[in-house]
């Protein structure tokens, strides 16, 4: 990766590590608290270790200039095993919690263990490490293609490829510690975020430069997808982590934010976090790598177009539905709901689009694991969505929330439709960057499909009957105009769900397991393919410039 | 005082709100079914086949 770069980049690199280095020292030493010194040790020790590396490729010799005239895919292929490892992380810290949930003295009685602790370790090390990373490393490959163009940098991928995940492990490393903002999937503090704002607004520059050199003259959908994950995302992230520090040497800060306030602007991010991050980017990929697996353009273009705007302008509004019943103004609370319920037509259209796509494929479908696992995807889209706006409504939502149902939504999205899709795009992907005909064994493909999905049908299908029993139970009254059950009553009641839940979620992970030993052995096995003359490349050499 | 505020934002929301996701709807499907662009999205959705990904 250090050879890729000319010798002024790679000393840029050291002169960007050194400050880096400089900054994590003076936290280090001049920290108010331990928890900011410890942070400021990992910078340094990050800092050090990829100085290192640099120095080690410092003297290699410059690479050929022909090299920009193909795609810039290292990038995106260390993104993908950054991809597979966080998957595999945070997939085994989920079944850890769930296991805990079941069988509560699992916390083996330590502070870094609690459920409050180990549960955004979760959460951030599959939403952000792995979905992060697959999105990072598909909309690289995406937008070349796409545009038919080499990314608009060299260096700036790895600053924004390499940034992220030092975001993403001060995160995870931070919450057994017990730093923590306590909004839900924005934990991290403020030090933490100003990094990621720096990071995030170079990825929005290099995708905008690299889309301005673009050599076709429409911009492909799956672009749009992604560069409102990009916009979004930074949007959502700078005005929900609005903060003022204790002191610049310290963790702790507190929002700009109070009360109802407080919580609608943590609920419009939260919500449009699911919108940007976990549907908009992986609709992109979607949009891309669906037609290219089924070797069939895409049912309707038109469609796609509408469903995109309906999509931006219209999740903005219905992040209030997580705030039923609560001080948040009546009114506010059924603008999210309208909202909700008209947003179905936007994701049905993108759904039906992707499932239409597959009309007259069905034999790939059936012969192919890899279409396979969009084909599940695309289904769990619509039937999430579906759910979703109809869990918005405030009388179903009154039975809903604060219960397991939410949980079993979240995963038939997140397991289903998120990471399926993932799953998809990176066995597609990766013989493609590594030259190789097809992934190393068809037979582990296949393997992996069912785990996942008896997994995400188990893990719903659970969570669904706890979340239903639990909202019943809380609202059961006797004669008398008392409640039936305790609140202990309810737990004891899911007991049996949350082992089902548990197995469920080791099926997911025994497949995803499976799904890393087949990409790193796709990337050891020699077999190499000439690719045809001229046909990876951006459009310069094909045009003879 | 807050309750101008609330009284205004009300206003805001259910006026200029309403209006400017009806004019976006309207934009969008001007933009997506405008007689011309039929054959831009044609080969728009048929560029990606190009590629390499094959199975």
């Amino acid at each position: 990766m250090v050879a890729k770069l000319t010798r002024a980049e790679r000393q840029f690199a050291l002169i960007l590590l050194g400050l880096m280095a400089l900054c994590g020292l003076v936290m280090a030493a001049g920290a108010n608290d331990d928890l900011f010194a410890l942070h400021g040790g990992l910078i340094l020790a990050v800092a050090v270790g990829l100085s290192f590396l640099v120095i080690s490729g410092l003297d290699a010799p410059e690479p050929p200039p022909e090299r920009l005239a193909e795609y810039y895919d290292a990038p995106s292929r260390v993104a993908i095993v950054l991809t597979m490892g966080w998957a595999l992380f945070g997939l085994a810290v989920g079944d850890w919690v769930a296991w805990m949930l079941a069988y509560p003295h699992l916390t083996v009685d330590a502070a870094w263990a609690s459920f409050g602790r180990i549960r955004p370790m979760h959460t951030t090390g599959v939403i952000f490490g792995f979905g992060g990373n697959a999105l990072i490393a598909t909309s690289f490959h995406v937008v070349q293609r796409t545009c038919r163009t080499r990314l608009a940098g060299q260096f700036s991928p790895w600053f924004v490829l390499l940034g992220y995940n030092l975001f993403c492990l001060l995160a995870v490393s931070g919450y057994p510690l017990g730093i923590t903002q306590s909004k839900e999937y924005a934990e991290p503090e403020w030090y933490v975020d100003l990094w990621l704002c720096v990071v995030w607004v170079t990825y929005l520059v290099l995708y905008l430069r690299t889309l301005a050199q673009r050599r076709e003259p429409h911009i492909y959908v799956a672009n749009w997808y992604y560069l409102a994950f990009i916009v979004v995302v930074a949007m959502l992230h700078i005005v929900n982590n609005i903060a003022m520090p204790v002191a610049w040497n310290h963790s702790r800060a507190y929002s700009a934010f109070a009360g109802v306030q407080d919580a609608m602007t943590q609920w419009w991010y939260g919500h449009n976090a699911v919108a940007f991050f976990l549907t908009a980017g992986f609709l992109g990929m979607m949009y891309y790598y669906l037609p290219v697996r089924a070797q069939r353009p895409i049912f309707s273009y038109r469609m796609s177009i509408i469903s995109f705007w309906g999509i931006t302008f219209m999740y903005m509004w219905a992040g209030s539905h997580h705030l039923h019943y609560t001080a948040l103004p009546h009114w506010v609370q059924t603008l999210g709901m309208t909202f909700s319920l008209v947003l179905l037509v936007p994701s049905w259209g993108s759904a039906a689009n992707a499932l239409l796509t597959l009309n007259g494929a069905w034999h790939r479908v059936r012969d192919d694991a890899t279409l396979r696992f969009m084909m599940v995807a695309a289904i769990f889209y619509g039937l999430t969505t579906f759910e979703g706006s109809f869990m918005a409504i405030r009388a179903v939502n009154s039975l809903s929330h604060y219960t397991d149902w939410t949980i079993g939504h979240v995963h038939a999205g997140a397991l289903g439709w998120v990471a399926f899709i993932s799953f998809g795009a990176l066995y597609s992907l990766t013989p493609a960057l590594w030259g190789r005909q097809r992934m190393h064994s068809a037979w582990a493909v296949e393997a992996h499909f069912w785990l996942a999905l008896a997994g995400t049908l188990i893990y719903v299908f659970s969570m669904w009957n706890s979340g239903v029993i639990q909202g019943l139970m809380w609202r059961t009254y006797d004669s008398g105009g008392t409640l039936a059950y305790s609140f202990i009553d309810t737990v004891v009641a899911m007991h049996p769900y949350y082992i089902a839940r548990a197995v469920g979620g080791a099926l997911f992970l025994a497949g995803a397991g499976i799904g890393a030993w087949n990409v790193w052995m796709t990337i050891r096995s020699p077999d190499t393919v000439s690719q045809p003359a001229g046909g990876d490349r951006p459009l310069t050499i094909l045009a003879g410039e | 005082m807050p309750e101008t505020g609330h009284a205004l934002t009300l206003l805001f929301a259910k006026g200029f709100g309403l209006f400017y996701l009806l004019a976006l709807s309207v934009g969008t499907l001007i933009y997506a079914f405008w007689p011309g662009s039929g054959k831009r999205f044609d080969h728009a959705a048929k560029s990606v086949l190009r590629g390499e990904d094959q199975p």
